[in-house]
């Protein structure tokens, strides 16, 4: 009769048994997602190397990569040569600063899908201030006017899905996302207004960001990493954040303590909204002084894996967009070199982030393989 | 064929880590037979059917199905068995209709939702279901759902049906409906198990009736040959000395006062009918009644978190002297009265702390607003949180770890603790001994008496009746929302609660067998 | 003028219909798989690869095609390529239960990247000066058309003379809202998504259900970049020219209220919002540009009233977006 039980308890149980994890060690989870990565890099590698050996021979070996990949984010740093150092690190700036403007909503658990549409109407709001007042009022109110004009613009376009969410629970992801759509159509509108028949705004003189000791990039670098800390503190040490984080683990306790779910969902969205803004108004004020409909090239959805990757934590956040856009520019660069389509950055970036995303699961659940003994009932 | 047994389970017993759950229980059911199974909350009905039901695995003991020994591994094998169980809780698919959701996962040859349209109507009829097969599950009241589960157990050919507390949900008019149609399949052969807390229901429907208590089996007993009286103190049992110290009320002054309030929730059903009660200052007034009863609504009620359809709600305030309606303010404005209202809630984790948040964060919870500046301040808090790890005994590893990470005991010990701090004129609590071993159980009653010497008006909503009885100066009785009685503690019998418990306006059918 | 603006309506129409019913069968099985404008992209460019080798093979000869494997090479290819896409998502979200917004992301980065590369490796290898590869031959063997299309006046247009994948993607779509509604198969793949603790329950494997759901949905939302390649664009392919039509397509389930069949008129009528700014006169280039954006408008649109009105047929799966646990309920 034992054997019966038996024989049930070992048709019932699986081969391999997954069981969710109590926390796991922060170091133990950190050389999961560093093993990830590394899987990753590998991964890339050798696709590199295969492609290499077909198109550029002499550059298919993992040091020519490496070389190349490391001059073409890094530029001659060694020989005193930081331009590429600057340009690299405009872009994680801007990246960033996208990532650090999702994190409130997104620990909040409402998916802002719309980083792209919220910074471009940003851009564009500075675009129409430099276009419209450029030249009838000095710079040094033009600026200002910028600033808030881009926020307020941001805001707006975080502000309209909030209100729908909070009040009748709409889907937020798919209405943030049709908000970008909407947002480039209003630039591709604009742009062809204001730029004729040519397709472009001509880059703007009035109404740019003051140039900081001489660099292009280094004014946009200082506001970000600003933002870095003040997100951080935001988040930690402020009690608009703890609210963030009491509605994001539980809107049932939210209420209990007396919170207004529906407030801090809408201020949220709004300060979301408003930093993408301000991030789309950095680009445009602050280094590219016009607009196109792909000015801010799809980064508004690398940003929100960047800041689901990075535990929104912005120092972390800091890491994986130093190392998404490392990989991304290097990978840039070996793709030119070896002649092959720059898109292969592109793939790189999402072979990275798939990676990353699926480790999760080790870090989160337990795998077991079930032994091949007879279990004796206990 | 009356006296062939469908179902016997032999010295059946089930541990979940420490605790026993259900220790030797014999029980056999008869071919056209309806046993119930009698208990108090946590006396291990359920976990005891869904043995039977294979969710459960027992640890010692045997099933027997028509006199041979099986194994019940998987809600499969039950199926096999011919064994369907209604859950309390439904699993349906609320946008399906009724036929959609019966057919669901039976592969019986070519699917057509027609032909089984028709079974379910010729079920219907047979034992007089009122069932429209194309209506869909979220237009249904709670008693339609009911009856698509149980349909649907039959549909699969079940010929022993467990019911889980099957009129907790249901009206008194519904009840006598299910009953009905429950004596016309045992007339048909069907043994049935139904489990409940309910007397009059035991008595008016079941041929017998097999009493657990604390998991353990008291024994069976013919309903013909038993009355009330008897059933309840199996049920209960013999009165044990608890040894809860309990201090005199020290005042006359009324602190909280609830006048008719009445709540109706979505579904339309009236959760809260007509309750008034008084709590004064410096005492335990204690609540008692079946879970689900509208202990949850009530106390939400007065936190400023149920919405009400009539009544008051009046505090009186020890400080400024202002009497204050409480009714339709938000926790939020309740606070901002000047109002020292504390309250632990049943669900501690999901309402009254959050999970992934350490205990700094969560000695917050309720004072992160105060103070000018946007930021939060963290000293006063972890100096509260670690006062609450020594004073309270918390076994933690320390003052930021995650409050999920924590037993269940030392989760509460946490939870009150914080609600204490606020020094509350008013403080409501909600099982707080749930879950929690002896000592614990015996720090939180020291700590709710402590707040009664200071003069604190304590709600205390429990389950264990001796508890009840021995810490707690009055106890009032609710039953289906309303209360059918008020008890002087100091005086009263765990028979007079029990009779007050199960007594409600429904005795229509009492003997009728 | 009416029946040439129906007539490339219909053929706007098509690559959204293939992607709105690929993610409506999707999301019927509970996932929101964001992944569809990759696999679209990558849909195309592999039935572009299929097509460019057996062009390769024929000596870029049309003498020496064989129609039915000119049509087959490039249809097998695209739905292999958006299957196998399917899968890695399937795998990520299913077993490893991975957040389906950001693997789905991951997923478009990675299958719009894969695309451009790939056509754009293609364009070097053939080493041309333009930036499109033109597989003008097989899009003819794709293009033919019914017989009598020309001989029936509007009547041929309008209904016969489009090509093949059109019809499929209404087969397809109609085939798709039958088996929803009307078979168990349909009836299990509902309920997973609707609450697949109680499919669980019923016996039905639910991880099976979901990854044959996503795994079909990803090969039906491929057919519509082939479909793009070989019948919009005439067989030429160039990079990023397949642009947001992914993201219209999702925005078209809410659209349709997950119904395949609804799918068939709401990508018409999107394919006609895309296209009615040609045919207005009187309209500058520039209010042609804020007229595409009529269909995201109208999408936004339905998905507030849909969400106001809250009747219960017309949410979305139940568990959509979220992945299943058992033990964790």
């Amino acid at each position: 009769m034992a054997d019966v039980k038996n024989n049930i308890k070992s048709k019932r149980e699986p081969l391999i048994h997954i069981a969710k994890r109590d926390d796991m060690v922060w170091w133990k989870a950190w050389i999961i997602r560093g093993i990830a990565i590394l899987t990753s890099i590998i991964i890339m590698m050798a696709i590199a190397l295969v492609l290499a050996n077909v198109s550029r021979p002499e550059y298919a070996s993992v040091s020519v990569i490496v070389e190349t990949m490391y001059r073409g984010v890094l530029g001659r740093i060694e020989e005193g040569s930081f331009v590429m150092l600057w340009k690299y690190l405009q872009e994680v700036a801007i990246l960033l600063c996208l990532a650090l403007a999702l994190t409130p909503a997104f620990k909040m658990k409402f998916w802002n899908c719309g980083a792209e549409g919220q910074a471009l109407i940003g851009g564009f709001g500075a675009v129409v201030c430099m276009i419209e007042l450029g030249g009838k009022v000095p710079d040094a109110l033009l600026i200002p006017i910028i600033i808030v004009v881009s926020i307020l613009c941001g805001a707006i376009w975080g502000f309209i899905p909030a209100i729908f969410k909070a009040f009748f629970n709409t889907n937020e992801t798919l209405f943030t996302l049709m908000m970008n759509y909407i947002a480039t159509k209003i630039i591709a509108y604009y742009v062809y207004i204001e730029g004729g028949g040519s397709h472009v705004i001509a880059p703007q003189k009035h109404g740019n960001l003051p140039n900081l000791l001489n660099n292009d990039y280094l004014l946009n670098i200082v506001i970000v990493a600003l933002l870095t800390v003040v997100m951080f503190v935001y988040l930690k040490y402020s009690k608009h954040g703890y609210e963030i984080n009491v509605v994001g683990e539980s809107q049932n306790t939210a209420r209990y303590i007396g919170i207004n779910v529906k407030k801090v969902i809408i201020r949220t969205m709004c300060i979301s909204g408003a930093l993408c803004g301000v991030g789309g108004m950095l680009l445009v004020a602050g280094t590219d002084h016009t607009i196109r409909t792909d000015s801010i090239g799809g980064q508004g959805f690398t940003a929100i894996m960047i800041s689901w990757l990075g535990q929104f934590n912005p120092f972390i956040m800091v890491i994986m967009t130093g190392l998404v856009k490392f990989l991304e520019m290097g990978m840039g660069k070996v793709a030119d070199n070896c002649h092959l389509n720059s898109s292969f950055a592109d793939i790189v970036v999402g072979i990275v982030l798939l990676c990353v995303v699926g480790c999760e699961f080790f870090v989160r659940y337990s795998v077991k393989f079930r032994r091949n003994k007879k279990e004796v009932k206990a | 064929m009356a006296s062939q047994p469908a179902i016997e389970l032999k010295n059946i017993t089930k541990r979940f880590g420490k605790v026993v759950a259900n220790k030797n229980v014999n029980l056999t059911v008869n071919r056209g037979e309806i046993l119930s199974i009698l208990g108090e909350n946590g006396s291990g009905k359920t976990t005891l059917m869904n043995m039977i039901s294979g969710i459960y695995f027992p640890d010692e003991g045997s099933i027997y199905v028509n006199g041979e020994e099986v194994v019940i591994a998987s809600p499969k094998d039950a199926f096999t068995y011919n064994i369907g169980m209604i859950h309390q809780h439904f699993k349906l698919v609320d946008v399906f209709s009724a036929a959609e959701n019966i057919v669901l996962g039976i592969k019986d040859g070519k699917y057509n939702l027609k032909k089984s349209t028709e079974r379910i109507k010729q079920i219907s009829e047979q034992y007089g279901f009122e069932i429209d097969p194309e209506k869909k599950i979220y237009t249904m009241s709670v008693s339609e759902k009911q009856t698509v589960e149980i349909i649907k157990v039959l549909y699969r050919g079940a010929d022993i049906l467990i019911l889980d507390e099957p009129t907790a949900v249901l009206t008194p008019q519904e009840t006598s409906k299910l009953f009905n149609i429950l004596r016309r399949m045992r007339d048909d052969g069907k043994s049935i198990i139904i489990i409940t807390h309910k007397l009059h229901e035991v008595l008016s429907l079941s041929d017998k009736v097999a009493v657990l208590r604390k998991g353990e089996y008291v024994g069976t007993v013919n309903t013909a040959e038993t009355n009330e009286a008897e059933l309840t103190e199996m049920m209960v049992g013999k009165k044990v000395d608890l040894n809860i110290f309990r201090s005199e009320p020290c005042s006359d002054e009324v602190r909280l006062s609830v006048k008719g309030i009445t709540c109706v929730d979505r579904q339309g059903t009236v959760v809260l009918d007509d309750i008034s009660f008084d709590v004064k200052a410096g005492e335990i007034l204690g609540i008692a009644g079946i879970a689900g009863s509208g202990q949850r609504e009530l106390l939400e009620a007065v936190a400023g978190l149920q919405k009400l359809n009539s009544g008051e709600i009046t505090y009186n305030n020890p400080n400024t002297g202002n009497a204050d309606n409480l009714r339709d303010k938000t926790p939020m404005q309740i606070r901002n009265l000047g109002v020292r209202l504390s309250f632990v809630p049943e669900d501690r984790l999901g309402m009254g702390l959050v999970g992934n948040m350490d205990i700094v964060d969560n000695m917050m919870l309720r004072s992160y607003s105060k103070g000018k500046t946007v930021f939060l301040e963290r000293t006063g808090p972890r100096y509260l949180a670690l006062k609450i790890i020594n004073d309270l005994e918390v076994v933690t590893p320390g003052a930021s770890t995650p409050v999920r990470r924590l037993s269940g005991g030392n989760v509460q010990k946490v939870l009150v603790g914080r609600e204490i701090a606020s020094s509350p004129t008013v403080l409501m609590v909600a099982y707080p001994v749930r879950g929690l071993d002896i000592n614990s159980s015996y720090l939180i009653y020291n700590l709710l008496n402590e707040q009664k010497e200071k003069g604190v008006a304590v709600i205390f909503v429990g389950e264990d009746l001796d508890v009840l009885i021995e810490l707690c100066d009055r106890i009032m009785v609710i039953g289906s929302g309303k209360i059918t009685g008020t008890v002087d503690a100091r005086t009263t019998t765990k028979e007079e609660i029990g009779l007050l418990m199960t007594k409600s306006d429904y005795k229509g059918e009492m003997n009728n067998g | 003028m009416i029946v040439q603006f129906i007539c490339r309506a219909i053929l706007l129409s098509i690559p959204l219909l293939y992607g709105s019913t690929g993610e409506i069968i999707t999301e019927k099985s509970g996932h929101l798989n964001l992944g569809i404008p990759g696999i679209m992209y990558v849909g195309a460019i592999s039935g572009v690869t299929g097509a460019f080798l057996y062009e390769q093979a024929c000596g870029n000869d049309i003498a020496k095609m064989n129609m039915i494997l000119a049509i087959l090479i490039p249809f097998l290819f695209a739905v292999t390529g958006s299957v196998l896409v399917g899968l890695l998502y399937s795998f990520l979200t299913v077993t490893l239960r991975a957040n389906q917004n950001v693997t789905g992301l991951a997923i478009t980065t990675l299958g719009v990247g894969l695309g451009n590369f790939l056509g754009g490796s293609l364009i070097k290898l053939i080493d041309t000066d333009m930036s499109s590869i033109s597989l003008g031959k097989t899009s003819k063997f794709f293009k033919m058309q019914l017989p009598f299309a020309d001989d029936l006046g509007w009547f041929g247009d309008i209904f016969l003379s489009h090509d093949f994948l059109t019809y499929l993607a209404i087969i397809i779509a109609v085939a798709a809202s039958i088996i929803l509604s009307r078979t168990r198969v349909g009836l299990n793949l509902r309920s997973v998504g609707e609450n697949p603790a109680t499919a669980d329950a019923a016996g039905i494997n639910v991880i099976k259900y979901r990854y044959l759901a996503t795994c079909i949905g990803a090969g039906v939302a491929g057919l519509g970049g082939l479909q793009y390649i070989m019948a919009y664009a005439d067989g030429s392919w160039s990079n990023d020219a397949f642009g947001d039509r992914g993201w219209m397509a999702i925005a078209l389930v809410i659209f349709a209220l997950w119904k395949p069949s609804m799918a068939i008129i709401g990508s018409f009528l999107f394919g006609a919002l895309c296209n009615a700014n040609n045919y207005i006169t009187g309209l500058g280039t520039e209010t042609q540009e804020l007229f595409k954006m009529l269909p995201y408008v109208v999408t936004i649109i339905v998905l507030i009233i849909t969400s106001m009105r809250k009747k219960r047929e017309h949410q979305p799966p139940e568990n959509l977006g979220l992945n299943y646990f058992r033990e964790e309920r």
